[in-house]
């Protein structure tokens, strides 16, 4: 055994400083004591740790701790270094534009030029295309008000129905499950009410690398005498010291999930009160799990029944337990039914709505909470309005100062985009916030479809994947650049403030999109001269609604530390916990929802005998764009690798730290192995960070949800071999148990398909 | 007044780095790091530990014992400062002497550097960087009875080398005495229902 083995150096620790990336002024420069310190939050995570930028002379120069109370003055590496962004060297200063066409090289532009042709060829392709042949992708690592602008632009400023947004591959899945199930899509429960649980049921989520912060706080939960239990094919650092570890085979976390809630039921542990008080179709999922025994869940997920039995137990004797889940069961193609089975156990056990009990999502992007409910989203209305439903229509329209019937309906899902730019039905496409050539499951196709795009139009501060393919890169802001609000995994509404102006030519977001408007003769609507005034707006937009946002001023949010939505007037305080006596829905109650185990869209077969499964790194932040350019965490996770158990490397001949190619149906990479036994010996994990030859999205299937489209990062067929292996025999098949060819389809609708009464009832949820 | 000191936790850390990219920050050793996070062996397990200066009382710290310049000094109140860099000759006693692999030896500069509990930030009442930023808080700032009352583990100041003992300001947190939780009962309990012989030494998974 090796000591101090670091996997991608032989660091010497007399010599190390770690001192890969310094600020852009040089770390002299940062000595100095800051003129002004500007409290703001971290640009990563759906925590949104709180920090102040020290700035001298107009430029950040670093970073002190800001004691907020989600995060106490701590931050991860990401946080410390998330300042060096601002005058990065790689930021983008001025307008690129690709004049020789698609072969051409990005060539530098006046902002006139390349708005101009923005606006000149988007009017031409609706003219002769119509409305919809020009599409929004938006994303949620921004402030509310860009969220908010991002909806209004497409719906009233291009007229297009397809607008959607990166949340989609996030957690659209948890989204529509809470919605459904409460009434009401939020976690229920601030993160400060983690200790007083007795039981924590971490499913799917790699607490500790995903979100350090919150770690803490189970961590706290731990000190106060809580067991961890945690269900992942990985010992993650979550998993490490937890109580029982369940290493769950990607993809079956149902079959695990059922048997814990049916040995709950024969322990007698259902808390028959609660459900039948303040519950319904509880009789309706008794009957589903009751052929989920130990035993049959020990053969689906491969977890040994004992370790489940106990696991029920420990998770069904604590008075107040907590199930914490994320994109380990939501990226998957039955990824709502996940998120039910653990809304099921928490119900049967009457925890949600107690302090420190329940169920908690864990959203991933910095604004995801945010970004999901101020209307960028292929079928929402700011406050989360629906699109189809008549009065949330003409209150938008009312708010916008449009006709009714000039809003558009419902539009294609993120995923789906990429079939209709393929198709040829949508012709340009505007992206913000969002690298689709990293993040979306088999690029290989999304290369094909975004080239068929003319023009593709990128807002970004960094040149990410999707950038370097744009016919038109129009340089933003970082988020410390502008003013606005973000609503965090909690919630909790908080308060981004400026530290620096945009470098260069650069502009802020808001009003890039504001010029555009202008330019293509809707002005009048976006008449905004600061984000207070889109805000402002935007709660007016969202009173009424579900997320209501209307009481929470800037004011409000400096003087609470925060505010939890809903908040519907100026004197209400904010909601941190929900569904203390009643939930979201009409009736008060929460629904139960029987759900049947059902395979992954591909399983490994014949010449794919791995299962692989995709995750983050502490390092980085979801495509990389930015992390990646930052010198200390690119220096410490520098490039992906294929995680492996040491059985599995002795069988295929594999030794640590050799180069191996992994190969699913869709393509292959080679990649260096980490020959370890923190996972599954039948299963590989490669992280997502990265761009190019180095994307494991290279790999991954484009199977989606069939409700919300979320497509299945966490499990695919693959193989793995050494590099001088054999070309393998032609033949060789996964088991494939649907496509995205014979998956149902949400879209395309016929215009008007979803306008009988009957559906957009349904859709209130 | 009670002492505050750092109190080091690794069952608590998860490997992020925070701390390192924070020592950075400190104003007194801008850009570079003064903490080290390693895997114990990646090999085997994701398991890492911070080392910091453990800031030697008793004995008086060895590497100030070893240094033929006296350029490593010790304040008042018992914080191991870093090589007087006017004094310091790069000879590489200190790295040598010291138990804890501390000091590090900058090659450029020819200076030997080490943590020096963020002086600068604690001397005024903040903590050290590295505590402040630890997301887990597996590095913790405060006094012992702080500790003992908010945290489980066993904090201990005493290491031995062979037959020598050293007593450190900083304090490395051991596990509880006793497991919290019988797992082992627990599942020989699940086992007998099933009908499987209790205690047999099993995967986590099955294949």
């Amino acid at each position: 055994m090796s000591v101090n083995k670091d996997f991608f150096r032989d660091r010497d620790t007399n010599y190390d400083f770690q001192s890969a990336g310094a600020p852009p002024s040089g770390w002299p420069a940062a000595d100095r004591l800051p003129e002004a310190l500007v409290p703001t939050h971290c640009c990563f995570c759906g925590v949104q740790c709180g920090m102040y930028l020290r700035v001298s002379d107009g430029r950040v120069t670093g970073v002190e701790p800001r004691d907020y109370p989600h995060n106490r003055g701590s931050l991860c590496p990401k946080g410390v270094v998330a300042y060096q962004q601002v005058d990065h060297p790689d930021r983008l200063t001025y307008p690129l534009i690709r004049r020789g066409g698609k072969g051409g090289r990005l060539e530098r532009a006046t902002w006139d030029e390349a708005l101009d042709y923005v606006a000149r060829r988007w009017r031409e392709i609706q003219a002769a295309y119509g409305r919809d042949a020009v599409a929004v992708y938006s994303g949620s690592s921004m402030t509310n008000e860009k969220c908010y602008l991002m909806g209004k632009f497409a719906r009233v400023a291009l007229g297009t129905r397809h607008i959607d947004y990166n949340g989609r591959l996030c957690m659209s899945s948890a989204a529509v499950g809470y919605d459904k199930a409460f009434g009401l899509d939020r976690a229920p429960l601030p993160l400060t009410d983690i200790p007083l649980t007795e039981c924590l049921l971490v499913v799917g989520s790699n607490v500790a690398e995903c979100f350090p912060i919150a770690m803490n706080w189970l961590w706290r939960a731990r000190d106060n005498g809580a067991r961890l239990i945690v269900l992942d094919p990985r010992e993650t650092p979550t998993a490490r010291t937890a109580d029982l570890w369940l290493p769950v085979r990607p993809g079956t976390d149902i079959a695990v999930l059922n048997a814990m809630l049916r040995q709950i039921v024969v322990d007698g542990l259902v808390d028959e009160a609660y459900v039948a008080e303040r519950t319904t179709g509880w009789e309706a999922v008794r009957a589903a799990i009751e052929p989920y025994t130990p035993e049959v869940a020990e053969r689906i997920a491969g977890v040994p029944a004992e370790r489940i039995v106990a696991a029920a137990r420990l998770y069904g004797r604590a008075a107040r337990s907590l199930v914490m889940h994320a994109r380990g069961i939501e990226h998957s193609t039955h990824g709502v039914n996940n998120v039910f089975a653990c809304i099921n156990l928490a119900l049967a056990r009457g925890q949600v709505g107690k302090p420190g009990s329940g169920t908690m999502m864990i959203t991933g992007q910095g604004n995801g909470q945010g970004g999901r409910e101020l209307g960028q989203k292929a079928n929402q209305l700011p406050g989360y309005r629906h699109v189809d439903v008549p009065a949330d229509r003409q209150y938008i329209a009312n708010v916008w100062g449009i006709p009714e019937p000039e809003l558009p309906y419902e539009g294609a899902a993120a995923t789906e985009m990429v079939h209709l730019m393929a198709a040829g039905e949508i012709k340009s496409c505007l992206v913000i916030c969002s690298n689709l050539m990293v993040s979306l499951p088999d690029n290989a196709v999304v290369q094909q479809a975004i080239a068929r795009l003319d023009p593709l139009v990128v807002i970004d501060f960094f040149l990410s994947e999707t950038a370097e393919l744009a016919d038109v890169v129009l340089p933003g802001s970082v988020w410390c650049e502008d003013e606005g609000t973000t609503t965090n995994l909690e919630g909790r509404v908080v308060k981004i403030n400026v530290a620096a102006d945009p470098p260069g030519e650069a502009r802020r977001d808001r009003e890039i999109i504001c010029e555009l408007a202008r330019r293509l003769g809707r002005g009048r609507y976006f008449p905004y001269r600061s984000s207070r005034e889109v805000w402002d707006e935007l709660r007016l937009a969202t009173r009424g609604g579900v997320a209501d946002y209307y009481g929470i001023t800037w004011e409000k949010i400096d003087a609470q530390d925060g505010v939890f939505w809903p908040c519907p007037s100026e004197d209400h305080p904010g909601s941190p916990r929900l569904f203390v006596e009643r939930f979201a829905h009409p009736d008060g109650r929460a629904r139960f929802f029987a759900v049947e185990y059902t395979p992954p869209a591909e399983e490994p077969g014949n010449g794919y005998p791995f299962r692989l499964t995709t995750g983050r790194v502490v390092y980085h932040y979801l495509s990389g764009n930015q992390t990646r350019r930052l010198g200390f965490l690119q220096s410490q996770a520098p490039e992906p690798w294929v995680e492996i158990h040491p059985q599995a490397a002795q069988w295929l001949g594999i030794r640590p730290d050799e180069r191996v190619r992994v190969r699913t149906p869709r393509g292959s990479m080679e990649l260096k192995a980490l020959v370890a036994p923190t996972i599954r010996p039948d299963t590989l994990f490669i992280p997502f960070h990265y761009g190019h030859r180095e994307a494991v999205n290279q790999l991954t299937i484009p199977a989606v949800d069939p409700t919300v489209k979320i497509p299945e990062y966490k499990v695919c067929a693959a193989a793995v071999e050494r590099l001088d292996a054999p070309a393998p025999p032609a033949g060789d098949t996964a088991q494939e148990n649907f496509t995205p060819e014979t998956a149902p389809k949400m879209f395309p609708y016929a215009v008007g398909e979803s306008r009988s009464r009957a559906e957009q009832e349904a859709k209130r949820f | 007044m009670a002492v505050k000191t750092l109190f080091v936790d690794p069952s608590r850390c998860i490997g992020c780095r925070a701390c390192e990219a924070a020592c950075r920050e400190c104003d007194s050793h801008k850009g570079e790091s003064m903490v080290m996070v390693d895997f114990v062996d990646r090999g085997w397990s994701v398991a890492t530990q911070p080392t910091v200066c453990m800031h030697c009382e008793e004995p008086t710290a060895p590497c100030a014992q070893v240094c033929p310049v006296l350029a490593i000094l010790i304040t008042p109140d018992g914080v191991v400062q870093q090589a007087e860099p006017s004094r310091c000759i790069a000879c590489r006693n200190c790295v040598y002497a010291c138990p804890f692999g501390v000091p590090k030896m900058d090659l450029q500069a020819r200076l030997m550097k080490k943590c020096n509990l963020c002086y600068d930030r604690t001397s005024q009442g903040l903590k050290p960087w590295c505590a402040q930023a630890c997301p887990t808080q597996a590095l913790w700032y405060g006094d012992y009875e702080e500790f003992a009352n908010q945290r489980r583990g066993h904090p201990v100041n005493r290491t031995a080398f062979g037959t020598q003992e050293v007593r450190t300001r900083v304090y490395h947190v051991l596990g509880d005495d006793r497991p919290r939780l019988d797992v082992v009962a627990l599942l020989d309990e699940a086992r007998a229902e099933i009908g499987r012989p209790p205690g047999q030494r099993e995967e986590a998974w099955v294949l």
